[in-house]
């Protein structure tokens, strides 16, 4: 680089690669966010009925109506109708809940710890387990170890989420009374007490994604196990443990966190079924209520919140992965 | 170089390497022996599949489990054909190191090249990070790269090929090996980056003393490397001698072969270059011949039926010393070699 040239241009501040990196990826995240936030709210416009009428409850005279969608700012321009929305959510205000009667943001903020606990228990158990069995199931290829860890995966994979519950909670709910299958107790409040009811909860959500993680984490591990540089780290007198969990894990880390990053999307789906199971106030209960009683406001804080955790958990992948491979980080090929 | 035989540092001893699968045997290396002497550049030549990476492998313990092997390796007088991966985790990388043929997939894509160099001397040496880190930047000075200070935190795909090949050089050598194994160090890369990695491997004999087992194909460069020459064809040994001997006068009809159909400039016009017809033979039987009697044109009844023992020709200088000429063959050639050798007078 030359750096001789005398001009009078300012020098742009140099940023490392890995900085650059992370501000395109959050200056990305948030066009999306903007646009996921349109789309929610013209969602929500789309849906039949007219809120003016459900509010007027007995008084609809057109008079009455119009009152009240000047009051509620109905019949402003759609643009701005958008505008007040946006500033609202971006303090914090997502409206009342027509069924409760309180804000959105509070039930959100209410049920929020719950799903979270459970999506990172769940996540915690699948990336243990699932990467942990993968990696047996490579090294061990063609012996029994392998063939106990496939058959896992794919009772993992084919049990639906209500029948393991109930299996589970029949088991060791009932049977066997070691853990508990319904309610919640937060976790700063009594920490046994909440791990004794999130445990099924967790091992229920956690177990498809387990088995997929598993699955993953297998064949990457068999690919990087046969590859150039685990011959060469080999050669270099490295052990086995060395090898493996250094030199072909690293590597194999890419595909198995592209494939979580997917999956955790249908962790919080998969919340809605199991926080039914186990009577968890979470996120999953909230948007059930929410969609039965035809509670706009709460679905629409929900959705928007989903949306916003999908694009984070994108972002956070996507910052994991630079992490684990120097060639995103650094752009390079091969 | 004095070809006055020491010690061997490795002494191979009728290996045979075999691969088994459901339907059929293949044997890849057939009672193979040779011997390396300290600061010794021994090339192993043939065409591919001829069993020279095969060898290196089984030298290094790193065959697949698949793999059926025979017959004595001795590293530093020490037998190590059967060791434990456990005993071979302990010499692999600190008495015997080997180079791949394949430097942009021989490093590991997610690891800086100084944690790959240091990783070997942490293991081996017993050095700190830090240490090892100081270790690693010396060695990258001492494979030519420059600036290592700086190269030593970047990653594998910001080097170039032959800068990876100078890194898994830097790695192989970072102990001190007594042995390197350089399986076609030079086949992946440009004409002119290969003579800088042979200039590399060379100093580094002298610098060092470490023996070179050059596994290559390109005879070229075993003119201007090697001090002897093993020459490999289906899995058996065919002739061996110190190079200027075997470039000079080659006995068996092989090397003959290999030999006359190297392209040289100045030659005589437009001379067609002279193959060896045929093919190489499947490997899946061990036939009671000479492997290449198919495609000698010198062969006879004899060579069809019975297998040539690797015998020790006409006495040459080095004989007493171990650097004898060796051939396999019924009817070894005294044609001299069709085309005069490459390498220097005086060398």
């Amino acid at each position: 680089m030359s750096l001789s040239l005398k001009t009078a241009r300012p020098v742009p501040v140099r940023l490392s690669p890995m900085t650059s990196y992370l501000l395109t990826r959050i200056r990305q995240s948030l066009i999306t966010l903007v646009l996921v936030s349109m789309v929610v709210f013209a969602g929500i416009r789309a849906l039949p009925g007219d809120p003016a009428l459900a509010l007027a409850g007995e008084e609809r005279s057109p008079a009455a109506l119009a009152a009240i969608r000047a009051d509620y700012g109905l019949d402003d321009n759609i643009a701005v109708q958008y505008g007040r929305f946006i500033g609202h959510a971006i303090t914090g205000d997502l409206g009342t809940s027509s069924r409760t009667g309180l804000p959105v943001a509070d039930a959100i903020t209410a049920a929020l710890p719950v799903t979270l606990e459970l999506a990172a228990l769940s996540l915690l158990l699948a990336v243990v387990v699932g990467i942990g069995a993968g990696i047996v199931a490579a090294v061990r290829r063609g012996r029994p170890e392998e063939w106990l860890a496939n058959a896992l995966a794919l009772l993992g994979l084919s049990v639906p989420t209500f029948w393991l519950g109930m299996v589970l909670v029949l088991g060791f709910a009932i049977a066997l009374p070691v853990f508990s299958a319904s309610g919640y107790v937060p976790f700063a409040a009594d920490p046994p007490d909440n791990l004794r009811r999130m445990v099924l909860p967790a091992v229920v959500l956690g177990s498809g994604l387990a088995a997929v993680v598993m699955r993953q984490t297998r064949a990457a591990m068999l690919d990087s196990l046969s590859a150039d540089y685990v011959r060469t780290a080999r050669a270099k007198g490295l052990s086995r443990r060395e090898v493996i969990g250094t030199h072909a894990l690293r590597n194999s880390l890419v595909t198995v966190v592209t494939v979580l990053g997917l999956q955790l999307g249908h962790l919080i789906s998969g919340a809605v079924v199991t926080e039914q199971i186990f009577v968890l106030p979470g996120f999953g209960k909230l948007t059930i209520d929410a969609v039965f009683t035809r509670d706009y406001a709460t679905l629409q804080g929900v959705v928007l919140c989903t949306s916003a955790a999908y694009i984070l958990i994108n972002l956070l992948v996507d910052v994991a992965y630079s992490l684990i491979d120097p060639r995103i980080r650094l752009g390079g090929a091969r | 170089m004095s070809l006055a035989m020491s010690e061997p540092v490795l002494s191979v001893r009728d290996l045979s390497v075999s691969f088994c699968s459901d339907t059929r045997t293949v044997h890849a290396v057939d009672h193979l022996s040779y011997d390396v002497a300290p600061g010794e550049v021994l090339a192993v030549v043939g065409e591919s599949g001829c069993g020279k990476s095969v060898t290196a492998m089984a030298v290094m313990g790193l065959l697949p489990p698949t793999a059926r092997i025979g017959g004595s390796i001795r590293l530093g007088g020490r037998e190590i054909a059967g060791a434990s991966e456990k005993e071979l985790g302990r010499i692999r990388g600190k008495d015997i190191a080997m180079i791949f043929q394949e430097p942009m997939t021989s490093l590991n894509p997610v690891l800086t090249i100084g944690r790959q160099i240091g990783e070997v001397l942490r293991r081996h040496q017993g050095l700190s990070k830090k240490e090892a880190r100081a270790r690693a930047v010396e060695l990258l000075g001492l494979v030519g790269i420059p600036a290592p200070a700086q190269r030593v935190d970047e990653y594998p795909h910001q080097l170039s090929g032959g800068m990876r090949q100078r890194v898994m050089i830097a790695i192989a050598v970072a102990c001190d090996p007594s042995v390197l194994i350089a399986d076609e160090p030079t086949t992946a890369l440009d004409v002119t980056v290969q003579a800088g990695i042979l200039e590399v491997l060379q100093s580094l004999r002298e610098r060092l003393g470490t023996a070179i087992v050059l596994i290559t194909h390109d005879l070229g460069v075993v003119a201007d490397t090697a001090d002897r020459v093993l020459v490999m064809y289906a899995g058996r040994p065919v002739e061996q001698a110190p190079v200027d001997e075997l470039f000079a006068e080659p006995r068996h009809p092989y090397t003959h072969g290999l030999l006359g159909a190297v392209l040289r400039p100045g030659g005589e016009g437009k001379r067609r270059l002279p193959e060896i017809p045929g093919l190489v033979p499947s490997l899946d039987t061990q036939p009671e011949a000479c492997t290449f009697a198919p495609r000698c044109a010198h062969a006879d009844d004899r060579c069809a039926t019975s297998r040539p023992g690797f015998k020790t020709l006409a006495p040459n200088a080095g004989a007493a010393a171990g650097a004898a000429h060796r051939a396999a063959c019924w009817h070894p050639q005294h044609a001299p070699a069709l085309m005069p050798t490459t390498r220097e007078a005086g060398q």
